[in-house]
């Protein structure tokens, strides 16, 4: 590994977060004028959206499935069984749905982003859009932007719907529960501010995997390996950062709804 | 600030069409161009020789605003680069041909969607834009390619798209890097053919790279006749008078001359390169 100086390594970590910047901004800023590139939008709503329900729907299942296996072995304990619709709903809405889908779309989409635009960028299709008179973020990072952050939203939704789902079915068929007492307890025990909270963070983790993928997508240098290197890169800090991020929005909504 | 398409309104008649004065450019601490000066006129075809690394592809980016020198100016049309905004800047690309070094044609669309990019980006009508797509393949001769895809074509296939691609919007000036570099040599003649082509029967403005003589003397000696449809030698061993060399050298310009000033230049170094 090759070692470089703190001062180095400062200027890079400033340089980053300046590059960063510019990108986002600028392409929060083409969202209000002209030219807009709605076709390019629908292509990314389907690709990102629609491309990712198989996985979110897995996922949700099994998370909300294995959370009612290994909550009702504890709940057992304090003959308090009947509280497992309760816990799914509330874990499955309020955290495991939106953080998981964000974590499923991020390593699909953050990191097909930075390989597609990193290996445009170092075949020159990038400076080639650009010569010909078209600004790349506006054509290709704007549309990213709106389709990750509006489908997150609705994949969320289904996530949390396939997690109660999968629990209800555990519940049912495993555990012989009753699907009546999970799903009552499963809805009553939510209230606005949790549904709310839910469907805010994947406003935010949208904004973030679209934008670390297409950041670290456009500035790849180095060839084939730059590409790979991007790619990695765009994955981690985009899930890093959404855990963060996460945290940081759990505590805001505690702050305003107190629960 | 004067609209960057309006050719009459801000070009006086002798105005050069590229113009650097004292550019310079560092990548990491290492100087690539420095107090790099030079102009092309209108009509001019440039030719940019020079050993590889010398900066040859920056100078060519910092000409179409790909790139900002660190310092200097570049001027293209009279308009300083440093001075315009984004939206400004794009505008003034509009009347800029760009063939790229690896061609940099969008993989995911069709040769026809690729020539017809500008066109659609301006949303010429479908009809309209088909047609114009049609004529410039049938110039760089490849209209039976329209709906292959760019992977589906050779390297001198993607070339010619390329320069298709370039010319559709008839642009006032052409920038060609290394159009030849990588392929064969009869494919390369094929590429200096259509680039004499488009000089002669278009009269645009030029800036070529090539790190091969023999395409540039090529360049300077031969002429287009348009009854033939063919590239032929200018008779009586007679040269383009258009066309102009710059050789650049770790950075900096070592000549700028004519076709005449280079064969007979008395620098050792110079005389070593064109050997």
């Amino acid at each position: 590994m090759k070692l470089v100086s703190p001062g180095a390594f400062a200027k890079s970590i400033v340089a980053s977060v300046q590059g960063y910047s510019l990108l986002t901004g600028r392409a929060i800023a083409a969202l209000f004028s002209p030219p807009h590139y709605f076709a390019d939008t629908f292509i990314q709503l389907d690709s990102i959206g629609v491309g990712s329900v198989p996985i979110v729907i897995l996922a949700g299942f099994f998370t909300g499935a294995v959370l009612t296996l290994q909550s009702t072995t504890t709940l057992k304990q304090f003959g308090a069984v009947d509280l497992t619709g309760r816990l799914v709903s509330l874990s499955m809405i309020k955290e495991l749905g939106p953080v998981l889908t964000g974590l499923m779309v991020s390593g699909r989409n953050a990191s097909g982003m930075a390989s597609e635009l990193g290996s445009m960028k170092v075949s020159e299709q990038i400076d080639a859009m650009r010569a010909l008179g078209t600004d790349p973020i506006r054509k290709l990072v704007t549309p990213r932007i709106v389709a990750t952050v509006s489908m997150l939203f609705f994949l969320t939704m289904i996530s949390d719907t396939m997690g109660i789902a999968g629990g209800a079915l555990v519940a049912v068929t495993l555990l012989r529960q009753s699907g009546a007492a999970f799903f009552h307890n499963a809805i009553s025990a939510l209230v606005m501010g949790d549904v709310v909270e839910g469907l805010t963070k994947p406003i935010f983790s949208g904004f973030l995997i679209a934008t670390i993928g297409c950041y670290y997508g456009l500035s790849t240098s180095g060839g084939t390996r730059g590409v790979g290197k991007a790619t990695t890169q765009a994955v981690v800090t985009s899930s890093v950062l959404l855990i963060i991020v996460d945290t940081l929005v759990t505590k805001l909504m505690i702050g305003i709804f107190g629960r | 600030m004067t609209d960057p398409l309006s050719p009459i309104a801000t070009e006086p008649a002798e105005e050069p069409v590229i113009e650097f004065s004292n550019v310079s450019i560092t990548f990491d601490r290492d100087p690539v161009l420095q107090k790099v000066g030079f102009h092309v006129q209108r009509g001019q075809t440039c030719i940019l020789l020079g050993p590889a690394g010398g900066g040859k592809s920056v100078l060519m980016k910092l000409a179409n605003g790909l790139l900002q020198p660190d310092c200097g100016t570049v001027r293209i049309f009279g308009e300083d680069l440093a001075r315009l905004s984004q939206r400004e800047m794009f505008l003034l690309r509009s009347r800029i041909g760009m063939v790229f070094q690896e061609s940099a044609l969008f993989d995911s669309l069709t040769v026809e969607d690729n020539v017809a990019y500008r066109l659609n980006e301006e949303k010429v009508p479908e009809e309209e834009a088909h047609k114009r797509v049609l004529e410039a393949l049938r110039f760089v001769e490849l209209e039976q390619a329209v709906s292959k895809f760019p992977p589906e074509l050779s390297g001198g296939m993607r070339r010619r798209v390329s320069i298709a691609r370039a010319i559709i919007t008839q642009p006032e000036l052409t920038l060609y890097d290394s159009p030849t570099g990588g392929l064969d040599p009869i494919t390369s003649t094929t590429i200096i053919e259509l680039v004499v082509k488009q000089r002669d029967v278009s009269g645009t403005t030029a800036l070529l790279i090539t790190h091969r003589l023999q395409d540039a003397f090529t360049l300077a000696t031969h002429r287009f006749n348009q009854a033939t449809g063919h590239m032929e030698p200018i008779p009586d061993n007679g040269i383009d008078p258009s066309t102009r060399f710059l050789v650049l050298n770790e950075g900096h310009i070592v000549f700028d001359g004519s076709t005449q000033e280079l064969v007979g230049t008395d620098d050792p170094w110079l005389k070593a390169y064109i050997a």
